[in-house]
């Protein structure tokens, strides 16, 4: 049963901090170009994000073509792959969700939901962008360079990485790649302090940690392990530029390259394996976490219903944040290590499925005699909840060692990443841009538009994704540009490849109708009014839409309750705002 | 736009002692850390970030040096200097160490005059503490360039195994480029407190916020991080 109380937020404490002064900005150069104001960077990282997530898209749509069809289409010799299917995956995990999820999503709704006028440190908050979009640059730059991009494998692993039989090994590609990485980094450093700090010490009066909207919960703990994670690949990057470039041995054994025998030697590139997956595994997390964040919201919004287990949804980010950094050497059983370990690490990742499997029963419980609205948050929500799953049954195989090793280098490890980190954050990215674009824009997205681009998205991607599992298991390797003649494998697996590429395709070309939409409706979509989903979050209470610089007015809001007072009885409406002080009001909040 | 009514910050509510206190903070509202201000809050977090860079870069030196299958060259003796005749093994080092140490407790000073409001007495200890950092620096650069006249490279050196050069040249640089920077910040912020700016309340070139001295014991926290993680690379490099 719920615990309906009243009179919460009567012992309302005073302001602790002075409100923040702002800077103001005076020309249209320092308030849409070099802007301070966090909701002009985030449109700004994501308006970026999407933009090299597009040139990702296409990469794929070449790779799947020489895989479906390796004889028709000459487009992609053995070394393109290889370096497609690199900048494929690095561009999309960094530079796209990463990306996405903390400079776009964190820098919009962080200080909307918690109350604040804007991030703490603007000044650095901006620099954050410019600092990213400059490691873009770098990265997009490698495609110009002599030898293109590298083609190391997303991972980068020595000493392939930087040997001459890999593409850009010993051209311009490894080094550009190292350098955006490290570009990269310092520009996250920056804003993720800011999105730390912010959480932390920078709350409107009555909003407590335990009130906050789970959406800030991902993004805050997301962040937090950012800020822990990416030093290691910092570090590795720095190292492997140095064998690169000095000549150091960091991670370079003896060698024989082309007959040749190397300067290097006494290098352990294991170690660079532990360096990056280190940053590799709290990584999958650092997208995962503010997805789960995200989903928890719009479910509970559009099913009127409060979020289930709200505390228990908490510590299960915390704890699946904290667990995630002692699991990393689940990505490197064949990389060979003592069976102990093996033990350790393979114990620990299956603990993970523990407060993971209490989120999702959370989710579908609050759903649970909900009062479900099919809008498109809604279904892209509903979506994830079941990829998720997918992915995440898939990841109980591989985090076995026994099992994890034949399966590891073919396409089945293909399919679990892409359902599990692939698909499943990027149907939260859908679905959050279809919830608070209204707040972004003042517009309604067109919704038969959203509609065909649901269910391409959803139906295509399990289209694609599921037989791919398949493929995987009848041995059929990654990394491979071609097949060949290979003994081992069934004729039919061509032409599964054949309609997994076309389906990649189909599925490709719904997200140019999905970007037709975002620049369609900025014009032509429905006014949206303040609050179109009669939500409860602080961001939909704001006095304008699109919120204004400073985002609140005069007087900043005070909260009274928690994110989730849906449906609570007695209530006028469906829904109490969380800064509606209700004069003897119940909520739906637990007891503090 | 019209500035934003100020709202007039109070002394927050009564809290329990103890670890009580602790959870309390934990569960109130605007600030987790009371009285901590985002500039300090940032900071610490920061230097938690950067620790596992260091932690990092320390933990693959330490590997590298494990796992070497030809001798590490003996720290004693490659840092040995002969001074008057006298053959001082890590002499340079120990007199860096000192000097960076000592510059630490300048800083402290000046965090302290600084928050009695003393400007000049802040810039002058914070104009040491960075000659200090300089002087440090400097050494830094004669002992790089020591070694390098004796045929260390990244890439090799003449006594044994080629990663005591990279790690060596890795991680006192990056941790010389971190000393460097903090002389830099010390050099901005003396200049503003000299000048007066957190009197008058004169905003920043970039930021176009006021400042206040509360700056100078966060570049303290900065400086003081420095030199702690000089004593772990003094242990685990020069002492091992």
């Amino acid at each position: 049963m719920v615990d309906v109380r009243s009179g919460i937020g009567e012992a309302l404490p005073p302001p602790e901090v002075e409100d923040v002064e702002l800077y103001h900005p005076h020309s249209w150069w320092t308030r849409y170009v070099f802007s301070q104001d966090a909701k002009i960077i985030a449109i700004q990282y994501a308006t970026t994000a999407i933009a090299i997530g597009m040139v990702a898209l296409v990469l794929s749509w070449l790779m799947r073509l020489q895989l479906g069809f390796p004889d028709t289409f000459q487009l992609v010799d053995a070394e393109a792959y290889y370096q497609y299917i690199t900048m494929h995956g690095m561009i999309m995990v960094i530079y796209l969700l990463t990306a996405l999820f903390l400079g776009g999503f964190g820098n919009y709704l962080i200080p909307l939901m918690v109350g604040a006028r804007d991030m703490v440190f603007p000044y650095a908050n901006m620099l954050s962008y410019w600092i990213y979009l400059l490691a873009v640059l770098v990265l997009v730059a490698s495609f110009f360079a002599p030898g293109g991009p590298t083609g190391a494998g997303w991972t980068l692993y020595p000493p392939q990485a930087v040997l001459s039989g890999t593409p850009g090994g010993r051209d311009w590609g490894i080094i550009l790649m190292l350098s955006s990485l490290i570009i990269f980094i310092i520009g996250f450093t920056m804003g993720g302090l800011n999105y730390v700090v912010t959480v932390l010490q920078g709350r409107a009066r009555g909003m407590t940690l335990m009130r906050m909207p789970l959406t800030v919960w991902g993004i805050f703990t997301a962040t937090v392990m950012a800020l822990l994670a990416f030093p290691a690949l910092f570090v590795a990057c720095v190292m492997m530029l140095f064998d690169r470039l000095l000549g150091t041995s960091f991670f370079m054994p003896a060698i024989v390259e082309m007959g040749e025998q190397l300067q290097h030697g006494g290098g352990s590139p294991i170690l660079f394996q532990h360096l990056f997956w280190f940053f590799g595994h709290p990584e999958v997390y650092i997208v995962a976490l503010p997805a789960f964040g995200i989903v928890s919201d719009l479910i509970s919004t559009h099913a009127r219903k409060n979020i289930f287990g709200y505390r228990m949804m908490v510590w299960a980010i915390v704890i699946i944040g904290g667990l995630s950094f002692i699991v990393w050497a689940h990505h490197m059983y064949v990389s060979g290590m003592n069976p102990y370990f093996g033990f350790f690490f393979a114990t620990t990742t299956l603990i993970i499925a523990v407060p993971t499997a209490i989120k999702v029963y959370n989710w579908v419980l609050t759903l649970w005699r909900g009062d479900i609205h099919l809008t498109l948050p809604m279904l892209f929500a509903l979506a994830f909840i079941v990829t998720f799953v997918n992915g995440g049954l898939t990841g109980l195989f591989l985090g076995n060692v026994v099992v994890d090793v034949p399966l590891s280098d073919t396409m089945f490890v293909v399919a679990h990443f892409h359902m599990v980190m692939g698909v499943a954050p990027i149907l939260v990215i859908f679905g959050a841009i279809y919830h608070w674009y209204p707040k972004i824009t003042g517009r309604m997205l067109n919704e038969t538009l959203g509609q065909i681009h649901f269910w391409v998205t959803f139906v295509g991607a399990y289209a694609i994704f599921f037989p791919m599992h398949y493929v995987g298991l009848a041995g059929v390797p990654r990394r491979y540009h071609e097949l060949g003649e290979a003994a081992f494998v069934p004729e039919s697996i061509n032409d599964l490849n054949a309609f997994i590429s076309i389906m990649a395709l189909i599925v490709g070309a719904a997200q140019i109708l999905f970007l037709f939409n975002l620049v369609w409706s900025l014009r032509h979509g429905r006014e949206a009014g303040g609050n179109p989903w009669r939500a409860t979050t602080l961001e939909w209470q704001t006095p304008e839409t699109p919120p204004p610089h400073g985002n609140w007015g005069k007087e900043l809001p005070v909260v009274y309750r928690w994110a989730y007072d849906y449906s609570v009885p007695g209530a006028p409406e469906d829904f109490i705002p969380q800064n509606h002080p209700t004069p003897g009001g119940a909520s739906h909040e637990a007891a503090p | 736009m019209s500035a934003p009514l100020k709202t007039h910050p109070a002394e927050s509510l009564p809290r329990p002692a103890g670890m009580a206190g602790l959870a309390a903070d934990w569960a109130s509202d605007q600030q987790t850390f009371k009285k901590v201000s985002w500039g300090k809050a940032m900071m610490w977090i920061f230097l938690l970030s950067d620790t596992f860079v260091f932690g990092c870069f320390l933990l693959a030196y330490m590997v590298a040096r494990m796992s070497t299958t030809v001798p590490w060259p003996n720290p004693s003796e490659v840092f040995a200097l002969e001074i008057a005749g006298t053959h001082m093994p890590l002499i340079l080092i120990a007199i860096m160490t000192f000097v960076l140490i000592s510059s630490s407790g300048t800083m402290a000073m000046a965090v302290n005059y600084g928050y009695r409001r003393d400007r000049k007495m802040t810039a002058v200890l914070m104009l040491v503490t960075a000659l200090f950092g300089a002087t440090f620096v400097g050494m830094q650069a004669f002992e790089w360039s020591k070694l390098i006249a004796e045929g260390v490279r990244p890439w090799g050196n003449p006594w044994g195994a080629a990663q005591f050069g990279s790690s060596f040249f890795m991680i006192t640089g990056f941790h010389g480029t971190h000393v460097t920077f903090g002389v830099i910040f010390l050099l901005i912020i003396a200049r503003k407190v000299w000048r007066g700016d957190f009197e008058t309340e004169r905003r920043g070139f970039f930021t176009s916020r006021k400042g206040r001295y509360e700056i100078v014991e966060i570049t303290g926290l900065y400086w003081h991080f420095v030199d702690l993680v000089w004593v772990f690379i003094f242990a685990f490099f020069y002492l091992w």
